[in-house]
């Protein structure tokens, strides 16, 4: 009978999201569907905010004044991007306290790509046209997902991201077109970003655990290769208007599968930054960790100041109550 | 003359830019993601501030003077700022307590600055006192919060307030160049102020139930490009790209 | 201790005329920082010229379940809405 209503309901709740309808925090939902969210959107919120941490590393050293504004608002973003998200994921039932222990302990993920180290300044530039190229190709798609509060955070976050890329390519463009340093400067993060931002994109879609469901429930619209073959084609072109040489020997056009074919992706290396032995790996999370350790502190004093503030204002009411009455 | 108003500009800008440059710092470390994009807005505005001076000190100097060279290319004795905006990001009540010092002299400072005969400083000062109204506002609240919040806190910011107020009273001890921009109805006398600086300050101190420091004990001497150690390693950092790479466009 | 900040709602008018419409959350310790913290987050591409905050736990919200009950009988006051009216359509200003 039990098993029955729950049937009922899901069924309900399948249709309404195969007729675009939206799903609202408090309408009922299949417990995977909560799950399966608060997993996709925390793991997208973190990546945001450990995302902060290998472009925060060239703040201080951004070499003109005009590169450094735009880099501390395009970090700051970031910030401002894992906080929509988060509250997005709370409005699911888990606080965003629950999702940083989630973090800081290992049992969350966020992509991959951030655990390697930004050398130089050109990393601006690779990160920004490269990551930032990946991500919107990623995120376009989950301004329609069905959870209604992910869906208006996205749409927030790509109107926001949209001058991120830009931002980047306009660093790369700058060091293609300087001095051969500059240049090199620039073919050298090219090398250094190129296969860990195809690795971003997800495994393939003969390994991606959720892909079918996910395609369901519109957290995905297109699968991961699918979405990689189209991060590449739009790229390379850029590449050639940078006079950059993508560092991979077999790619070509195919005039056949209006596509270009590409060599093949070191997956190993993935799996190992994916289960925490990247190069920066433990210095992100290390980071993390610090800044909400050393924050708790300030988070404690702000909470006894505002129930003292508070108490205080419940005495001069009592008083104003008293002498009313006294009158 | 044009040099001592290149000069005052400079010694306006730099506290903006040094101040920026370490609340940049803490970009991505702050206590919580609300307190870190703040801070980052506070950075951005004092940044888009120092753009604004330098363009107009470059302008002044003429020649191959730009914004980044007045930036970055300067020697650690060519920089104006006061001692207490490059004391480094200790902890987050010695980050609002250096801001909070700052931000009260900034906003009487631009207050001021805004009737400057020189059109140019003053319609910066215009745009500028708005920015720092709001940062005023941000790091009294903080103090506040922070002083009579719990005891760790008090004790912190009582720990901040007592070790960097030795660097408030650099800000109305004139320069050369702060006395001649000052007679000319350019600058701002900035004498005229320290008691309304006193006042304020205290106001929130005893707010925040912070003891104010009696210490009769001063430093003084950024203003003269006499830093203290932490400005040089500040400025390798900064300039490490200009430096490395000289006669670059970016 | 470590109590966490509480959820505050936000609510921004993006210009005189226009009504507050909701436009996200934050954490915050009180009002007074929520609107601080609503000012940076969420009005950072001057986005609004007027911010309300309220403490989420303060909302009450119609239950989804009793959706049917309490937004379908509305669904059939056709005679509401104007077009439920026929008029000639040489009349004018109406």
């Amino acid at each position: 009978m039990q098993d029955d209503k729950i049937k009922k309901l899901e069924e309900r709740f399948e249709a309404r999201i195969a007729a675009d309808e939206k799903i609202e925090p408090r309408d009922w939902m299949p417990e995977k569907y909560r799950k399966t969210h608060i997993r996709q959107m925390s793991q997208h919120a973190h990546s945001e905010i450990v995302g902060m941490l290998p472009e925060g590393n060239w703040i201080s050293r951004a070499p003109s004044l005009r590169r450094k504004v735009a880099l501390l608002a395009k970090v700051q973003d970031e910030a401002g991007h894992g906080l929509y998200l988060y509250s997005a994921c709370e409005t699911l039932g888990i606080s965003r306290e629950e999702l940083f222990e989630q973090l800081h302990t290992g049992k969350a993920k966020y992509s991959s790509i951030f655990n390697y180290p930004t050398l130089t300044w050109a990393d601006m530039g690779a990160i920004g046209w490269l990551v930032d190229g990946a991500a919107i190709i990623n995120q376009v798609p989950l301004c329609s997902t069905s959870y209604g509060p992910y869906a208006r955070a996205m749409v927030r976050v790509c109107k926001e991201e949209s001058f991120h890329q830009r931002q980047g390519f306009e660093i790369m463009m700058t060091l293609a077109n300087g001095s051969p340093e500059q240049k090199e400067m620039a073919q050298d993060a090219l090398n250094r970003w190129w296969w860990p931002s195809l690795m971003m994109l997800g495994p393939t879609d003969a390994e991606s655990v959720h892909t079918a469901q996910s395609m369901k429930w519109k957290l995905k619209r297109k699968t991961n290769d699918e979405l990689r073959q189209q991060f590449i084609d739009q790229t390379v072109p850029q590449a050639d208007l940078l006079g950059l040489t993508i560092p991979d020997p077999e790619l070509k056009w195919n005039e056949e599968r209006g596509h270009y074919d590409f060599g093949p992706i070191d997956w190993d290396e993935f799996w190992q930054v994916v289960k925490g032995h990247g190069p920066c790996n433990k210095e992100r999370l290390g980071a993390r960790v610090k800044a909400w350790e050393e924050g708790q502190w300030v988070r404690d004093a702000a909470v006894a100041y505002a129930e003292k503030q508070s108490n205080e204002r419940s005495l001069k009411r009592e008083e104003t109550v008293i002498q009313s009455k006294a009158s | 003359m044009k040099d001592q108003l290149y000069q005052y500009i400079l010694g306006i800008a730099d506290n903006s830019l040094i101040l920026g440059q370490r609340l940049g710092q803490l970009c991505g470390h702050g206590p919580s993601l609300e307190v870190d994009i703040a801070c980052t807005n506070i950075s951005l505005d004092l940044f888009g501030q120092v753009r604004s001076y330098y363009q107009y000190a470059a302008k002044l100097a003429g020649g191959d003077a730009s914004e980044d060279s007045i930036a970055f290319l300067r020697k650690e004795r060519e920089y104006r700022n006061v001692l207490l905006v490059e004391q480094p990001n200790t902890d987050f009540a010695y980050i609002i307590t250096r801001g909070f010092l700052f931000d009260v002299y900034h906003e009487l400072f631009l207050e001021r600055l805004m009737h400057s005969k020189d059109e140019t400083l003053a319609a910066i000062a215009a745009k500028s006192i708005k920015e720092v109204r709001y940062h005023r506002s941000f790091s009294s609240e903080w103090m506040k919060r922070m002083g009579a919040g719990t005891e760790e806190s008090h004790r912190r910011v009582q720990d901040a307030v007592d070790s960097l107020w030795r660097y408030t009273k650099e800000f109305f001890q004139p320069t050369e160049a702060e006395k001649a921009m000052a007679e000319a109805g350019i600058g701002v006398d900035t004498s005229s102020f320290k008691a309304t600086y006193d006042q304020h300050i205290a106001e929130v101190l005893q707010e925040a139930t912070i003891v104010v420091p009696t210490s009769p004990y001063f430093q003084r001497g950024g203003k003269e490009g006499v830093h203290t150690e932490h400005l040089g390693y500040l400025l390798s950092d900064m300039q490490y790209m200009q430096r490395t790479y000289p006669n670059m466009n970016w | 201790m470590s109590k966490n900040w509480p959820l505050f709602e936000v609510f921004v008018r993006s210009k005189n005329g226009l009504e507050h419409r909701h436009c996200g959350s934050l954490h915050a310790a009180d009002a007074t920082m929520a609107l601080q913290n609503a000012r940076d987050v969420y009005t950072r591409r001057s986005e609004g010229v007027s911010i309300w905050v309220v403490e989420s736990k303060n909302i009450t919200a119609s239950n989804p379940e009793h959706s049917e009950e309490f937004f379908e009988p509305a669904a059939d006051k056709i005679y509401r809405h104007p077009t439920f009216y026929d008029l000639p359509d040489e009349v004018k200003h109406m």
